[in-house]
């Protein structure tokens, strides 16, 4: 019996099967990036503290009932009107802004392309949106309702920042996140002038008792 | 001319049996730094809603999460209200020593920028949510996220 030599396995082809494990690895994993709607809460008031009087037209009232309704103002609404309820009452502009805080006295809105009618939010920096709901609302609609209101300041943001600088805010926004050095302090003032021009001012009504 | 011919002929094939095994490490080391999980869930994979307008938490080691949902276990009920803190069902009254904890972690300079991201469940209930709002006020935790899954937009 001739022995034979066994003869050697190739493998060349090994390193193919591993980089193809490797690269389906690579993408089937989720680096997990979490993200959502971010929100600042207001410091606890002191127990004396009284709050300030603030006329009814600064305030867009969003109530959500315990089946997920909206009623707007007093009126019933769908979710999807609201966004155009919301810029229409923010970008009103009747009135003049508040006033700076080096004493300068406000002046009226420039930049609003509203209305300009006299029962609706004075200014911008005014407008304040409260959301009002019951306990038994569900998560789901309430974060809805906030991504709508969000939406609203976006598109003005946008159109604002379209004009002053010739790109959408949300663009800016992006080019100041990534730029470096003094570059960074010029977006940065821009993403400033846009983010004080239509601040956002969406409070949290203490919810209606569900029984 | 015929110099540099003999060279041509006799240069030897790169030796690639090692390859494989750069790539196997490669992988190995994928394999082992991507399937660490921070805490077990004791409540149902939450249905996040979904949003548009969000932003991405930046500095992982500064979020804590509360994760509320429908616990695993029946013995909690079956509603979309339990609270999950760290790796065990918790209420509401909980939540200011588990913020407590997490400042004691990192140094005072960063306690400013930690941030509480909530995912909370689509069927979930406002009533929760605030509760939860009102401790972390208590405990001076102002920065909040709403965890949502990114959505389609509209426009």
């Amino acid at each position: 019996m001739a022995r034979r030599e066994t003869p050697e396995i190739n493998a060349g082809s090994m390193a193919d099967i591993a980089f193809l494990l490797l690269i389906f690895f690579l993408v089937t994993t989720t680096m997990n990036v979490d993200s959502g709607i971010s929100k600042k809460l207001s410091e606890k008031p002191p127990p004396d503290y009284t709050p300030p009087i603030i006329k009814d037209k600064n305030i867009f009232e969003v109530n959500i009932n315990r089946n997920n309704e909206l009623l707007v103002e007093g009126d019933r609404m769908l979710i999807s009107d609201l966004k155009e309820a919301a810029i229409k009452f923010i970008d009103n502009g009747g009135g003049i802004g508040n006033p700076g805080e080096d004493g300068t006295p406000g002046a009226p809105c420039d930049y609003c392309e509203g209305e300009k009618s006299s029962s609706s939010s004075d200014h911008p920096s005014k407008a304040i949106i409260s959301v009002q709901s019951d306990r038994g609302t569900e998560y789901g609609t309430y974060v809805e309702v906030q991504n709508e209101l969000l939406k609203a300041y976006t598109v003005l943001r946008n159109r604002l920042s379209k004009q002053r600088y010739g790109i959408l805010y949300t663009e800016l926004y992006e080019t100041y996140k990534d730029a470096r050095g003094s570059d960074k302090d010029e977006w940065k003032l821009k993403v400033e002038d846009i983010k004080t021009s239509f601040p956002q001012i969406i409070s949290d009504a203490e919810p209606t008792s569900a029984n | 001319m015929s110099k540099f011919k003999k060279k041509k002929k006799g240069m030897p094939a790169v030796n690639t049996a090692s390859l494989p095994d750069i790539v196997f490490m490669l992988l190995f080391f994928f394999m082992v730094t991507t399937t660490m999980r921070e805490t077990s869930l004791k409540i149902e994979q939450p249905r996040l809603p979904s949003a548009t307008e969000i932003k991405k938490l930046e500095h992982k080691s500064l979020v804590s999460t509360i994760y509320v949902g429908k616990a695993k276990n029946e013995k909690y009920g079956t509603g979309y209200n339990r609270i999950q803190l760290n790796d065990k069902i918790a209420t509401p009254e909980d939540v200011p020593s588990f913020i407590l904890r997490a400042r004691e972690e990192v140094s005072e300079a960063e306690i400013p920028f930690m941030t509480t991201s909530i995912k909370a469940d689509k069927e979930s209930s406002v009533g929760i949510i605030t509760d939860i709002r009102l401790k972390l006020r208590d405990v001076n935790a102002l920065k909040l996220s709403y965890s949502t899954q990114a959505g389609v937009s509209d426009d």
